[in-house]
């Protein structure tokens, strides 16, 4: 978050937009968006002569695009779409486009820091990352997945060295997929790569490689870890470190490896979507036990409650000290903390937001087509037409509420303490 | 005279790999499926089968050609897994070869055998096992395996990249508002009710399913989405060339995706295959018992929305029409009869084809079976023979496939058996006859 300690944290409520007068000033208004701090409320709606602009509370963006869509807010508030513009694409910031023009654009990543906006491109058949409006000056024959470091200064990416005539399927098991980073292509080339991440300081970059039919292991700046495994997933350097941690599959298990070698005792049915803790000291992952069952690992121990239908990513508390995650059972949804389930369970949940200091734990969530904020599993009197996640103030004392009910956009802050009594 | 057709078919994919193929090889590879992926259950099979040949009659590849017994079920498991069990793995490579054309080009993995055998033996599981081994030789047909290469290398099963997809979505948005301005394609709706997932041809060949899509969903008054990202196919034809790996990095991806849109379900197009990878095999490999959000399959979408009166019928589509009950959402979930339901609300002269339900013969086209690609496509077309005759008493202009390799496969056998019949998706059906209501004409 940019800047959170300057926004309005006095409790109160303010009416920022009318839905019914958006609405009414286009023929089409698409997803509504809220910025970080709340103040802004924005959409992409359709002009009457088929352009399209970007309403923000209810002010229009002065020049329309041929079309507009993937309208974000991004954490420092700047307000980002994906415009059309003669024909070709390109991405505005708070109304302004970028120079570089493409013949298709997409896929707008914002960097940890907040600070740097990349985004896929495809020009003269050719496909790169642009950052910060620069585009890499190299670019590939196909690229898939890309990942932006989190100091924003680099992007990284999967990418097709060569072509393929058609059907060759023995070019493709030669190995034309690899990595490029900042648009340099890794030394080494793969059957396949997935999912690049950078490491703290962007300065290295680790992905799933697979290196035959059925060989699989992690490579790490184009080197890959000695062992070869039946199958790997995403991994990720543990914070400030360079050493890489992954799921990998033996013998038909899945067991945790940092650096090529098992750091869990235990072997799982399914083991993914590794995560640290902040300071980098715990990590736990979406595991399953036996088979049809899932929970979440910590450190080695695996939560005693499990879940039929599916468990989401691990989410630590900001010291730490603290596991959440979304569960599913029975078709329905809620969230399980440090192994405990909540006793309410819904028909959506969103993300769980932990309190500054770990203690408290919010989730916006859906029940009967409304949607509300449950604090540490307790249903609140209220419930919303919208909403979007709830935001601590740095201190954790007060909550920023932002949501829309009798059709209008609010933003409320409340004391924390009334949330959670 | 089939072995002369077979020996006129000339696959890369099978006679340039068995030559890099060591005895040692194929014993490691053997062994290692035989005894660690699969021992228990395949042990069971092989050890029940009394070779009494009651499965024959139910193939359709062993009728098709004249009840020759080395195409009946039991006949393809002798050939292939028995003699594997029996030299425990020693076998040469040119084996290999033809266990590969057996298990992919001869097999469509219908399970309709199943369903005649006194002890239920699963034949084409059986005959996924020799895939498996085959694909872990790299011994596969060539154009399937550039299939499951670019369900690796994009997720989807065509080689569609991510511009072309969306820009697809955006183009097809445009095309549906012509005929209804208020449709839309809600790309990366957070929060919506549906993820609508489709396969790679629809895209890349048969964009207009699109367009309808969008026109069907606003009328049924539909909160749905569709991902700007990869994850977006359904498909998985790895499942068939037995690449497990891949198949279940697919799945793996499709389920993250919908639960990344914080959908409640997934409805899917008009796919069989799709339908079991996405619900049976995919989640089962990935450890889940069931998808862990649900799907909805097109046909049982098209029986809600049309039952629940959310989409009403203008006027009946007027042609005699027949309909092809896919294998895997007929035979393997048991919806013959919601098929039914939208076949009589939609159509004035609906033509039941015999044998029907899930004892439908297979268009012999799934299975991974149709993207062998065209070597292997006369050899189908020879397998297919009482698929054409049953088509061509049904006494129909138009056959309805809810599934894509079925209506690509039935193609096929129109052109090649002259039986002058036009091939329709349930969809398309749908847009001719349904009613707009005038308020969504703005
Ligand atoms: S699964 Fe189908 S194609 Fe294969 S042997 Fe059985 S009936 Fe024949
Ligand atoms: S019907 Fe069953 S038992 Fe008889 S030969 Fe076929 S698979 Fe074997």
């Amino acid at each position: 978050m940019i800047d959170i300690e300057n926004w309005d944290w006095e409790p109160g409520k303010k009416d920022i937009a009318d839905l019914d007068k958006i609405r009414g000033q286009f023929g089409r208004v698409d997803e509504f968006t809220v910025s970080p701090d709340g103040e802004k409320f924005a959409a992409a709606g359709k002009l009457e002569d088929d352009t399209f602009t970007a309403s923000v509370n209810g002010e229009n963006w002065p020049d329309p695009v041929e079309l507009l869509w993937y309208l974000r807010y991004i954490p420092d508030g700047r307000l980002i779409g994906l415009g059309r513009i003669d024909d070709q694409w390109t991405l505005l910031e708070d109304g302004k486009p970028w120079e570089e023009r493409f013949e298709y654009l997409w896929n707008p990543k914002i960097s940890a820091n907040g600070k740097s906006i990349a985004a896929m491109y495809k020009r003269d058949n050719k496909y790169g990352i642009i950052l910060n409006g620069k585009p890499w000056e190299q670019g590939f024959q196909a690229m898939r997945h890309y990942d932006i470091s989190p100091d924003g200064e680099h992007t990284a990416a999967t990418i097709q060295t060569e072509a393929l005539k058609e059907a060759d399927i023995f070019g493709f098991f030669e190995g034309v997929w690899s990595i490029a980073v900042d648009g340099k292509p890794w030394a080494t080339k793969f059957v396949n790569t997935w999912s690049p991440a950078f490491n703290h300081d962007g300065k290295s970059v680790a992905a799933e490689a697979r290196t035959d039919i059925c060989d699989y292991t992690v490579a790490i700046d184009s080197v890959t870890w000695s062992g070869v495994y039946g199958c790997v997933w995403k991994p990720i350097f543990r914070p400030g470190t360079n050493s890489v941690v992954a799921p990998v599959r033996e013998e038909g298990k899945w067991i945790l490896a940092e650096d090529g070698k098992r750091i869990w005792e235990n072997r799982f049915n399914q083991l993914w979507r590794v995560r640290f803790s902040p300071d980098g000291k715990r990590v736990a992952a979406i595991a399953s036990p036996v088979f049809g069952r899932w929970t979440i690992a910590v450190d080695d121990k695996v939560w005693d409650v499990t879940f039929g239908d599916m468990v989401q990513e691990p989410v630590f508390s900001p010291d730490g000290g603290k596991v959440a995650a979304l569960v599913k059972n029975d078709g329905k949804w809620s969230v399980a903390v440090d192994g405990l389930p909540w006793g309410e369970w819904f028909e959506m949940v969103w993300n769980p937001v932990f309190s500054p200091n770990g203690e408290n734990v919010l989730a916006k969530a859906e029940r009967d087509g409304k949607y509300l904020i449950v604090a540490n599993g307790k249903l609140p009197a209220k419930s919303y037409d919208m909403l979007w996640d709830p935001v601590f103030s740095p201190d954790g004392q007060r909550i920023l509420l932002r949501y829309v009910e009798d059709g209008k956009y609010h933003r409320q802050v409340v004391p924390a303490h009334e949330v959670f009594a | 005279m089939e072995e002369l057709v077979e020996k006129k078919v000339v696959d890369a994919g099978l006679d340039e790999t068995i030559k890099k193929l060591t005895p040692q090889r194929i014993k490691e590879v053997v062994n290692r499926v035989l005894t660690r992926e699969n021992a228990a259950r395949l042990q069971v099979y092989l050890d029940t089968c009394v070779h009494c040949g009651l499965c024959a009659e139910a193939c359709h590849t062993y009728l098709s050609r004249d009840n020759d017994p080395r195409f009946s079920p039991v006949g393809k498991v002798k050939e292939t897994l028995w003699e594997l069990v029996k030299r425990k793995g020693n076998v040469e490579p040119e084996f290999i070869r033809n266990m590969a054309r057996i298990a992919f080009t001869e097999c469509g993995v219908c399970r309709r055998c199943s369903m005649y055998c006194p002890f239920g033996i699963d034949i084409a599981y059986l005959l996924l096992v020799v895939r498996r081994i085959c694909s872990l030789l790299g011994v596969v047909p060539q154009y399937l395996q550039d299939t499951t290469n670019s369900h690796a290398a994009t997720s989807n099963q065509m080689w569609v990249n991510q511009d072309e997809w969306i820009d697809t979505l955006q183009w097809q948005e445009e095309e549906a508002q012509f005929e209804l301005p208020s449709a839309r394609i809600p790309l990366e709706k957070e929060g919506a009710d549906v993820m609508y997932s489709v396969i790679a041809p629809e895209p890349k060949i048969l964009a207009q399913l699109l367009a309808n899509m969008a026109i069907i969903f606003k009328v049924a008054g539909e909160d749905w989405t569709m991902p700007a990202t990869d994850g977006w196919d359904n498909s998985n034809m790895a499942m068939y060339s037995g690449d497990f790996e891949i198949m279940g990095r697919v799945e793996k991806l499709h389920w993250e995706t919908a639960a990344r849109l914080k959908v409640k379900k997934i409805v899917m197009g008009e796919c069989g295959h799709a339908f079991r990878g996405a619900v049976y095999d995919g989640p089962r490999w990935l450890g889940w018992q069931f998808p862990p959000i649900p799907m909805v399959h097109a046909i049982e979408y098209y029986y809600d929305i049309l039952s629940t009166g959310k989409i009403k019928i203008k006027e009946k589509y007027k042609e005699p029409i027949t309909v092809q009950d896919p294998c895997n959402t007929v035979r393997g979930r048991g919806l013959g009869d919601k098929l039914r339901y939208i076949m009589n609300t939609i159509c004035e002269d609906f033509r039941d084809m015999e044998p029907r339900f899930e004892h439908n013969y297979c268009c012999m086209a799934g299975g991974g079976t149709i993207n062998c690609g065209p070597p292997w496509k006369r050899s189908r077309m020879v397998s297919n023979k009482v698929k054409a005759e049953q088509l061509k008493e049904t006494g129909a202009h138009v056959v309805c496939t809810p599934c894509h390799n079925c209506h690509s496969g039935i193609e096929d056998i129109i052109g090649h058996y002259n039986l002058g019949l036009h091939v329709k998706f349930i969809s398309e059906l749908l847009i001719e006859t349904m009613e707009i209501p005038e308020e969504l004409k703005v």
